[in-house]
């Protein structure tokens, strides 16, 4: 099985947001959740870099970790998920997870989150694959159809990359070797505990 | 004339180009070394090792998701995960034992004087409602907030994970509001026992005296001694620390930004298991710990003897009040037993 990874090179972002605009159609996700952002840093210097960020379905999660009702699970192709119907938007995701990935539906007045949403990989979720019900609680299943996340496979540059997570890494570092540079496979270090990309 | 044009017009394209060549090669020479546009490019390595957290700016008006990394999150889990667990478990089983060994070693504490018969009203109506409606609200939220962080290896194993979601959506629902009567029930107690409650010279003596706790001593108190003092100062420093970083996470980001929301959560859980802790002790002396002490929150009256033991200037104070006499018979009797 292919241990399925995010990478943003963030060298050829060119914060378009496609990836965002993707990810909300493929997915209808709703108003106020934003599976995936594009964020700049240093915005409007001479070294500025945008970065598309969304969940890293990290080893060893976080969010998971801290769940109070153990409502994630890691899939076969290593991509994190979790079950709504367990969820009880406590929150406490949002404060462990290194990437701000998770969402949720209401503002949280009194607790009152609903249930939380993030990025699936476009996996679905824990209901029958490509049924109704796993598309309008979850969105998309392209994994199941042999795709991979829409927000990568849309991106103008390939500066997202979706992918297995060793082929990625490899393109990655030829990248980097060709050009002479680059500003890091941003997030792996934490969420994978893989230091060797620079 | 039509060679000597012609020859004229390319000796003025010479000198043109010749012009040309030497504006290119003075601004040339103006910038002779190249710009290299990624020196000055962020690097996610030297970034993370200056702050906590990578701040950034995005396009959607979620402030919060303009911080794109915060490998900080790995030390929350750890402290929710781990510290907390810890903390928690040695602060409430660590009492439960302390509690145990006392009771096996002490023994209850005994109204060493007998019954005289005779009771003094200790708590009004009033005061009692409000201990009990606090009381009742405090319980509650230690068992809703102790299933947050202990529910999964306690109670899902027993009871599956459906029923414990439910179970968990409705205790988070419950620990949410029943927090507003709790908070009126410690600003009530803060108000009603303040006077009572002012640390003076004879809790230093009551102290010394180990409270008479350890022993068969009796040191003398006011309507409060130097032990309930803490009591009501933990209720109401620790209830008020409780409430302000309750209400924090409750209204989640109002304000406040991951840092603040991380750190409010880790105040409210250590301080809930703290406080848990203390109210198990403050439990303990009020029911099997000491004889005669139950029924002062419970009728609302206490034995003579027993104010006589515990609360000696208190039963002055008092007497001098009403203008009776130590040993004079009281208005208010013992109800039939």
């Amino acid at each position: 099985m292919a241990r399925m990874k995010f990478l943003c090179d963030a060298d050829r972002c060119i914060e378009c947001n496609a990836c965002v605009t993707a990810c909300k159609n493929e997915n209808e996700v709703p108003w106020g959740i934003n599976r995936r952002r594009v964020v700049t840093i240093n915005d409007g210097t001479p070294g500025e870099r945008s970065v598309s960020m969304a969940c890293m379905h990290c080893t060893d999660a976080p969010c998971a970790a801290v769940c109070p009702v153990s409502c994630f699970y890691t899939t076969a192709d290593g991509v994190v998920l979790h079950d709504k119907d367990l969820c009880i938007g406590c929150g406490y995701c949002f404060y462990a997870c290194p990437f701000g990935a998770p969402q949720y539906p209401r503002v949280g007045n009194f607790g009152s989150r609903g249930k939380m949403d993030k990025c699936t990989y476009c996996t679905g979720g824990p209901e029958p694959d490509n049924s109704q019900l796993q598309y309008e609680m979850y969105g998309a299943n392209r994994l199941s159809q042999g795709k991979l996340p829409l927000c990568a496979e849309m991106c103008s540059t390939k500066s997202l990359l979706a992918g297995d997570g060793d082929t990625i890494a490899q393109i990655y570092e030829d990248r980097v070797a060709t050009r002479g540079y680059g500003s890091g496979a941003w997030g792996w270090q934490t969420a994978y505990g893989d230091g060797d990309l620079t | 004339m039509a060679m000597n044009y012609a020859h004229i017009m390319r000796v003025i394209t010479a000198l043109a180009f010749l012009a040309l060549a030497a504006v290119i090669a003075s601004v040339a020479a103006a910038q002779p070394v190249l710009i290299d546009p990624n020196a000055d490019a962020v690097k996610e390595r030297s970034l993370l090792q200056e702050h906590d957290r990578i701040r950034g700016l995005g396009s959607i008006p979620d402030i919060k998701s303009y911080v794109i990394e915060q490998p900080v999150g790995h030390v929350w889990r750890q402290f929710h995960e781990v510290w907390l667990h810890w903390i928690g478990t040695v602060a409430v089983l660590g009492m439960l034992a302390l509690l145990g060994i006392f009771y096996l070693v002490r023994g209850k504490v005994r109204l060493e004087s007998g019954r005289s018969g005779r009771t003094i009203v200790r708590f009004s109506a009033f005061e009692r409602s409000v201990h009990w409606m606090t009381a009742t609200c405090f319980i509650i939220l230690a068992l809703t907030g102790l299933n947050i962080t202990f529910g999964k290896h306690v109670l899902l194993p027993l009871i599956g994970p459906d029923t414990f979601s439910s179970w968990s959506l409705a205790a988070k629902y419950t620990h949410n509001f029943i927090s507003f009567p709790f908070t009126l029930g410690v600003i009530v107690i803060c108000l009603m026992w303040l006077a009572g409650n002012i640390p003076n010279r004879v809790d230093v003596e009551w102290v010394k005296r180990g409270g008479g706790i350890i022993g068969h001593d009796h040191p003398p108190a006011y309507r409060f001694n130097a032990g309930q003092k803490a009591v009501y100062w933990i209720v109401v420093l620790g209830g008020t620390t409780a409430a302000v970083s309750g209400y924090l996470l409750m209204f989640p980001f109002y304000g406040t930004n991951i840092a603040d929301m991380q750190l409010a959560q880790v105040v409210h859980g250590v301080l809930a298991v703290l406080f848990v802790a203390v109210m198990l002790a403050h439990v303990y002396i009020g029911t099997v710990g000491m004889e005669g002490a139950f029924e002062a929150m419970g009728e609302g009256t206490v034995d003579i003897n027993w104010a006589k033991e515990h609360h000696s200037l208190w039963l002055e104070e008092e007497e001098a009040r009403s203008g009776t006499h130590q040993g004079e018979p009281q208005l208010w009797a013992t109800p039939a037993e």
